[in-house]
């Protein structure tokens, strides 16, 4: 076998020795830091994407949470609008049922005092009325006519023991 | 038919000799010079672009650059990083020379013992080398494991010391074997199809699913070596 020949070893020795040193000066210096700066740029850009994409992520949130405070805000104004305008109404209402009723009390007692002064003056004409009647009565009965305070008298007394 | 081992043969085809040293640039040297020149002009002008999204070429030599990385960062951790650019060379050169043994009419110089018992005992000595520089004297409890008994130490020490010292053995006799017998096998077959006339078809068949299998062999064995440096290293760098 040509393998075991040892008239070409040192040839093969010296020549790997050889290529060997300037294939690994090459890859150090020339090959591996261009592949090696590939990789890294490759890397550097996706965390670079990976960072303004969580950025684009937090500001988009930060948006939601803007947007949620603000309908939120705008719904507790609503409801104390509504809150408000429905106390002012019924503050409102009540006042005018209050006023309402004071002015039906106030009718209510003017009408009541009418009716008191009507029912006096009412009394008061019966009063009239009986005097006359007992005086014409006593004069058509007996002839007589009578003194009309004697008869006032007689009858407020006749009214007094009916009552 | 041809000699199956005449593809083996050193053919001088500039004789030097300098100082009574036969440094001749020979068939073997030639491969070697291609090469590192295929490795060199693939690994620079694939990623000559520097494209983001890697096309064809660049993502092949991305792919080797990785993988070896990942090779170096598994098994020797991070103090691996400075013996990367050695790793790397030598892998590519390896698989450089395995798979261009495989196109017709050149030549397999990792099919030669000398070379990979060159690289071999290099890989050997500075394993070494770099123990001894990090552990001092300590690195020879490599040779005798913590938690065995005294009493196994005359058995153990020379088992261990053996297996140590047949590192460098092993490591090329496996690629050279490898690489031998593959080509040993091709060439007899190749033999055949041309004995057999018509009937060469079958052996043509059996031919080329052994060159597929070839095409692997050439890639599993200069990732073997390789991962077997990776871990040697590590042995010398953390100890077992």
């Amino acid at each position: 076998m040509p393998q075991f020949d040892p008239t070409f070893f040192a040839p093969q020795l010296f020549w790997l020795l050889v290529t060997f040193v300037v294939l690994y000066i090459l890859m150090s210096t020339l090959a591996m830091p261009k592949i090696g700066g590939v990789l890294e740029d490759r890397q550097r850009k996706i965390d670079d994407n990976l960072d303004k994409a969580a950025k684009l992520k937090a500001e988009a949130e930060a948006a939601i949470a803007v947007y949620e405070q603000a309908l939120a805000d705008s719904r507790a104004q609503a409801q104390k609008i509504l809150r408000d305008s429905a106390d002012a109404l019924a503050r409102q209402s009540e006042a005018r049922q209050k006023d309402l009723g004071d002015r039906l009390a106030a009718q209510i007692k003017a009408g009541e005092a009418r009716i008191a002064a009507a029912k006096d003056q009412a009394l008061a004409h019966v009063r009239d009325v009986a005097v006359d009647v007992a005086k014409s009565a006593a004069g058509k009965l007996t002839g007589v006519s009578l003194d009309d305070t004697k008869i006032a008298g007689a009858v407020a007394a006749a009214m007094q023991e009916g009552r | 038919m041809a000699n199956p081992v005449e593809q083996f043969q050193i053919e001088p085809l500039v004789p030097l000799h300098v100082g009574g040293v036969n440094i001749s640039f020979t068939n073997s040297a030639l491969l070697m010079v291609i090469s590192i020149s295929l490795t060199m002009a693939f690994l620079t002008l694939s990623v000559r672009s520097r494209a983001l999204v890697p096309g064809r070429w660049q993502s092949m030599a991305e792919v080797f650059y990785e993988f070896v990385a990942n090779m170096v960062r598994d098994n020797v951790g991070s103090e691996g990083r400075k013996f990367f650019p050695f790793i790397f060379t030598l892998f590519m050169f390896l698989l450089f020379g395995d798979l261009l043994g495989l196109v017709p009419y050149s030549f397999t110089y990792t099919s030669h013992i000398i070379v990979n018992f060159g690289l071999a005992l290099t890989v050997f000595v500075g394993v070494t080398i770099i123990g001894f520089m990090r552990h001092g004297t300590h690195y020879l409890r490599m040779f005798f494991p913590h938690g065995a008994p005294i009493l196994t130490a005359p058995i153990l020490i020379p088992i261990e010391l053996i297996s140590y010292m047949s590192r460098p053995f092993s490591l090329s006799i496996r690629l050279f074997a490898n690489m031998t017998v593959g080509h040993i096998m091709l060439k007899v077959i190749g033999g055949f199809v041309i004995a057999l006339g018509v009937l060469g078809i079958l052996p043509f068949a059996f031919l080329s699913a052994i060159t597929v299998l070839e095409f692997g062999i050439a890639i599993l064995q200069a990732y073997v070596f390789t991962i077997l440096c990776c871990i040697y290293l590590n042995d010398a760098i953390h100890m077992h």
